[in-house]
């Protein structure tokens, strides 16, 4: 729903400017897990033809999974985690970078991560979600300009 | 006279536990997966390399005795700690995972053959599992795997029936990680002994927990890990009897674990020293000893009674907890919980706890077997040391209830 109306309408930078104004609306951390659980639950569902073991992000401690088809010039992701936290973090990371040019998603670092008082989930740990699933939304970008440059 | 034991002067010597995380003060409930370091063992790493660091077994000079003598009497510590009956059954590794993959490489590839079988229990924690899977890829060896039962125990008739004329080794964990089972080990030992099967005991959980005394056990085979009992990392330990280490082979070649060397052959040193290639963790072997001394200095069984008073005091608290489900209810268990919360992935509890500066893990403790056992992807796992309170339980369960009102619809 409201993730994709947004990613239409904004640049990839005002949807990063958005969540920000989002989040600093909500008060203490729990308010802050608290929409962020509520944006998991609204997260489109995982198309399940996807959810393929190629399609499982490697190093999370939660199963998580992504999946990134072209629309045109766009790459539109899908993806789904079975830790609310990790699928809400996702479900930010998809307002950004789903329905993107390959351009788009690899001039844009996360900034938001940092600024909405997330960074632990874009730590160094292994057992760490989000920073996974940045990694792999990076990787498909670079696959699919390596083909739109050959085509 | 009989001393209580006084929480708050032990926490006192945690120098860590007074530092905050996320603004809250640390509760360190993570235990089973590496525990604080006491001032007496940060001190002891400090003065070996403020004061006599040198190599060992080689200097000519008054450094080199220093360290020498404190690095062999941390070895007559640990010897005391056990119970063993020789200083020089103590050997010296970086970990009990590295413990069991010594035997399996020394012991194992000379004993252990084509259509042997090595027993193992459900509960196994990786590092007594892969070093033996490792072994039977090698040998063609099979490993039999003796069932758990729905609170966690071992299923001591199957165990019976496993043992046979083809078993040539039993591993087995003295206290479970991942479920915090106690297994009677000297019941285990005794029944493979009666095949003449040799016994390794994984004791990296209950090391730190209870007394242990590998003559009364009579187990072949200990290993720990000094992390675990308020030591350095990078150190641990394998205890074997005389004969079994004389008759192993080497395992790693290098400095130190040598007689005399021509090109043509090579004499080994005697035991321990025929395992212990290289310049060995010196200042984690003294940190070690140090860490003994004030595990004794507080009385292991002291230490043991403390925490399974706390132990059950947590247990009532957490199954008070709507939609917990507490994962191994064994009647021999010591300071780990283990347990789902309805509808929660352990992943989001563990986050939101974190907040709460409660360290806790959350995952499947490497032990993917026990996980498989119970059906359940993985869980949440409190575990307990002897600097823990009834008040960081409190936190703990109060932790939980925030996590419900965050998660639950």
């Amino acid at each position: 729903m409201t993730a994709e109306v947004l990613s239409e309408a904004l640049t990839i930078d005002k949807a990063q400017e958005e969540i920000v104004e989002e989040f600093d609306y909500l008060g203490d951390w729990t308010e802050r897990y608290k929409h962020i659980a509520d944006l998991g639950r609204k997260l489109p569902p995982f198309p399940e033809d996807q959810r393929l073991e190629e399609n499982k992000v490697k190093g999370c401690q939660s199963q998580v999974w992504l999946s990134g088809h072209l629309n045109g010039k766009q790459i539109v992701f899908d993806a789904d985690s079975d830790a609310l936290i990790v699928r809400g973090l996702i479900a930010l990371a998809l307002r950004v970078y789903s329905g993107r040019t390959p351009e788009e998603i690899l001039s844009t670092p996360p900034e938001f991560i940092n600024k909405i008082g997330m960074s632990e989930h874009l730590s160094a740990n292994r057992a760490n979600g989000l920073q996974a699933v940045i990694k792999q939304i990076k990787r498909y970008a670079v696959a699919f300009q390596a083909r739109t440059e050959t085509e | 006279m009989i001393t209580p034991y006084d929480v708050a002067k032990v926490r006192a010597d945690f120098p860590i536990l007074h530092r905050l995380v996320n603004g809250k003060p640390l509760t360190y409930l993570d235990n089973a997966n590496t525990t604080q370091k006491p001032q007496s063992v940060i001190d002891a790493v400090t003065d070996f390399y403020t004061t006599y660091n040198a190599n060992i077994h080689r200097a000519s000079h008054l450094l080199g005795e220093l360290a020498t003598r404190a690095y062999e009497e941390a070895r007559v510590k640990v010897q005391t700690f056990l119970h063993a009956a020789d200083a020089h059954e103590i050997i010296y590794v970086r970990n009990a995972t590295e413990g069991v993959n010594l035997v399996a490489q020394t012991y194992g590839r000379r004993n252990i053959h084509a259509g042997d079988e090595i027993i193992l229990s459900t509960m196994e924690h990786h590092a007594n599992i892969i070093p033996w899977q490792l072994l039977c890829a090698e040998t063609g060896a099979k490993l039999r795997i003796i069932p758990i039962n729905d609170a966690g125990e071992l299923m001591m008739d199957e165990y019976a029936k496993l043992l046979s004329e083809r078993t040539k080794f039993v591993g087995i964990v003295h206290m479970s990680n991942a479920l915090g089972t106690i297994n009677p080990i000297k019941q285990v030992i005794e029944m493979a002994h009666a095949y003449g099967v040799p016994v390794l005991v994984d004791a990296a959980q209950s090391a730190y927990h209870m007394p242990i005394d590998v003559q009364e056990l009579d187990c072949d085979f200990l290993v720990f890990s000094g992390h675990k009992l308020y030591g350095p990392t990078g150190i641990g330990v394998l205890y074997g009897k005389r004969a079994l280490l004389e008759e192993m082979p080497p395992w790693q070649g290098g400095g130190d674990m040598i007689a005399t060397v021509t090109f043509e052959e090579t004499t080994f040193n005697e035991i321990p020293y025929k395992f212990e290639a290289g310049t060995p963790h010196i200042d984690g072997a003294i940190g070690l000893g140090a860490a003994i001394d004030y595990l004794a200095g507080l009385g292991m069984d002291k230490i043991s009674t403390y925490e399974n008073e706390l132990m059950a005091y947590g247990t009532d608290l957490l199954t008070a907890v709507p939609g917990l489900r507490m994962i191994g209810t064994a009647r021999a268990k010591a300071s780990v919980y283990s347990f789902v919360l309805d509808g929660i992935h352990p992943y989001d509890i563990g986050t939101v706890l974190d907040q709460e500066g409660i360290a806790i893990r959350t995952g499947q403790h490497c032990a993917h077997p026990v996980m498989q056992r119970f059906g359940v992807p993985a869980t949440v796992r409190a575990s307990l040391g002897l600097y823990n309170t009834r008040e960081e339980l409190d936190t703990l369960v109060r932790g939980l209830h925030t996590a419900r009102e965050i998660f639950g619809e």
